[in-house]
């Protein structure tokens, strides 16, 4: 039965994941996104369903675990924030290189360096831009609310298996800390070893019967030739996500004249600055690219032909910005607008940003 | 007896194990990986547990382990084989998974993961070949390379002052209550790995029996990082390295020897 409930972002995501049937999750405690290791540690997964969890000893062992058992073919995943996914980053390369499905949860809070515990969105670029070393990319959902936060898990696992490839889930301080209500999907059983054998026997390590060859899990090629493969057949897999599972919103966005873009927390944001212009007669609207990569290139370009001006809103100095400038083929002026530190814009800012940046 | 008598199956002592595929080693001649491997693949067999059995392979001379060994094998990063292991065998416990690292793999950058997953008591085998030396990246110096010997790295040779001591991870880990059982053996002479392989069984064995982790430290050589001919660096590692890695059973059934 599906179920009503009053929850964290974090802990909602960790209860999501017990009942999307999740194998595994390995993590390590971070601030703040603590709440889904020590949520699911109390819930006892392993008595509910068979769930293993674990505190891994460091971030790098915690995705190295991730990455162990789903070479193996199981459902499993990971969360951190912005210095841990910095850690994260050289798994995650061997995940995406050695073709294996995994989800992998960041709780973004502002940085460089040690940074702030408090909200940020400044880790766009090594979300979308690959991050760790070499050519590859993640298939990045960024929910923008509780709801999405539990939703997200079961969606993120379905094109983990599709394109066997890694999966992010870029949250935020804010939506992993604040509560709000949540519909929470029935139980789904875990697969069985036997239905896993049946299901991903054909590549994963699950024990080699006589049957079939050995299957190797490995993102090494030392031939160039087949490494060259190897990086084509990826971008193959990225080009196919672009054109089967771009996912965005856009809201009053048919007539409008001014647009914002955000996406996550900010896209709350500068939802209520739409309401807020037009109150004022100016006609905003504001699209939210759910999947920041695949980026929603070519409804930008589309509503580039309709709009005067376009103002990037997010909490960073300036990220993905860059990609709604490189979508629009200089159409028309793009602008960017946030603030950084930890610190969240209020929609009276963003509607202030947008009549100075924008319409002057 | 003539030479096509000897080579008789029958009469073999040592041969190719079934499970070891028919690719060309990329092991120099006279490297102990090669003998190492092949023991492996002959404890898998002889237990009859292949169709159970995930093998992990490091960074190192012996990356492609799976390319020799006819059993799955996932490929780990430099060092985290132990937390790779660690998952496998905790979401497949019924499964037999053993992890395969030289010393650069195992002591230098999987320092912590190693610790860990010992101190877990994760049902592992781990197999450690200690050559002292970074044989892949062309001979720098390792964790465990000695004092005064020469490597890339350390050319006027290891200096405890500077470079610390070589480290002992094997006596260290098997303080840990996790760990199970623990021995070094070699692999250079047939009596020796004789005794590598009933090692090698017993510690499956434990996997079977889920009495936590075993740790397998084989002393082997590098000619190549030590630039000497295959029989010179036997001679060398039994007069050098022996006296500082003093081969037998550290920890047997839980028991520190
Ligand atoms: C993160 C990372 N750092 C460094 C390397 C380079 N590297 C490859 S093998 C190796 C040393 C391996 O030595 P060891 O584990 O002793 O194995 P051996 O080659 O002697 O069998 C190093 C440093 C790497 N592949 N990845
Ligand atoms: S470099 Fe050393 S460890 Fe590597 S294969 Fe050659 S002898 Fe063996």
């Amino acid at each position: 039965m599906s179920e009503l409930k009053l929850m964290k972002g974090n802990e909602a995501l960790a209860e999501a994941a017990i009942r999307a049937g999740v194998d595994a999750y390995f993590g390590y405690p971070i601030t703040p996104q603590s709440e889904v290791i020590e949520y699911l540690m109390t819930e006892r997964p392993e008595q509910r369903t068979g769930m293993v969890v674990l505190q891994a000893e460091s971030e790098l062992a915690a995705i190295n675990m991730v990455y162990g058992a789903a070479s193996t073919g199981k459902k499993v995943m990971t969360s951190s924030s912005s210095p841990g996914i910095s850690l994260k980053l050289e798994g995650i390369s061997y995940i995406a290189g050695a073709e294996l499905p995994a989800v992998i949860v960041n709780v973004v809070r502002g940085g460089p360096g040690l940074g702030t515990i408090q909200p940020s969105q400044a880790d766009y670029f090594q979300s979308v831009k690959g991050g760790g070393h070499g050519d590859y990319k993640l298939y990045v959902l960024a929910p923008s609310s509780v709801q999405e936060m539990a939703d997200f898990v079961e969606d993120a696992f379905k094109i983990a298996f599709k394109y066997r490839a890694p999966v992010l889930i870029l949250s935020d301080g804010l939506i992993g800390q604040m509560m709000e209500k949540v519909n929470l999907k029935d139980q789904q059983k875990r697969l069985t070893d036997e239905e896993v054998i049946k299901l991903n026997g054909n590549w994963a390590t699950t024990g080699k019967p006589k049957t079939r060859e050995r299957n190797i899990i490995t993102s090494l090629d030392l031939q160039s030739e087949k490494m060259e493969a190897r990086v084509h057949r990826l971008m193959k897999k990225y080009e196919r996500m672009e054109q089967e599972d771009l996912r965005y919103e856009e809201y009053q966005t048919e007539d409008a004249e001014y647009l914002f873009v955000a996406y996550g927390s900010s896209a709350r944001i500068a939802q209520k600055a739409v309401q807020l212009a037009r109150a004022k007669g100016i006609k905003a609207g504001l699209l939210r690219p759910i999947t920041l990569f695949p980026f929603p290139k070519k409804v930008l370009l589309n509503l580039a032909n309709q709009v005067q001006g376009i103002l990037s809103v997010e909490l960073n100095a300036g990220q993905m910005v860059e990609d709604v400038r490189l979508s629009v083929e200089h159409k028309v002026p793009v602008e960017h607008f946030g603030r950084t530190g930890g610190i969240i814009h209020t929609p009276e800012e963003v509607l202030e940003a947008l009549e100075q940046k924008i319409i002057k | 007896m003539n030479v096509l008598d000897i080579i008789k199956p029958e009469n073999q002592v040592f041969c190719k194990s079934k499970l070891m595929t028919d690719t060309t080693l990329s092991y120099c001649p006279g490297c102990g990986h090669g003998t190492a491997h092949n023991l492996t693949m002959e404890v898998i067999d002889e237990l009859g547990i292949c169709e159970n059995t995930i093998g992990v392979a490091p960074v190192g001379c012996s990356v492609l382990a799976y390319d020799f060994m006819n059993i799955d094998m996932t490929q780990a990063a430099h060092g985290r084989a132990p937390a790779v292991a660690t998952a496998i065998a905790r979401t497949w416990p019924k499964k037999y998974v053993f992890t395969y690292q030289g010393d650069g793999d195992l002591a230098a950058i999987g320092t912590a993961e190693t610790i860990h997953a010992c101190n877990r008591g994760e049902n592992i085998v781990i197999i450690f070949i200690n050559n002292g030396i970074y044989g892949m990246t062309g001979g720098q110096m390792a964790p465990t390379t000695l004092e005064g010997m020469h490597s890339s790295t350390s050319p006027y040779g290891r200096e405890i002052k500077t470079m610390g001591s070589p480290l002992k991870i094997t006596e260290l880990i098997s303080n840990l209550p996790g760990v199970y059982y623990v021995t070094r053996q070699a692999v250079h002479t047939h009596k020796h790995a004789r005794k590598t392989k009933k090692a090698i069984k017993k510690a499956f064995e434990n996997t079977r029996l889920k009495k936590g982790l075993s740790f397998i430290e084989i002393v082997s050589n590098c000619n190549s990082g030590w630039k000497m001919t295959p029989n010179e660096a036997n001679i060398w590692m039994e007069e050098h390295m022996f006296p500082y890695f003093p081969l037998g059973d550290i920890k047997v059934n839980g028991i520190l020897k």
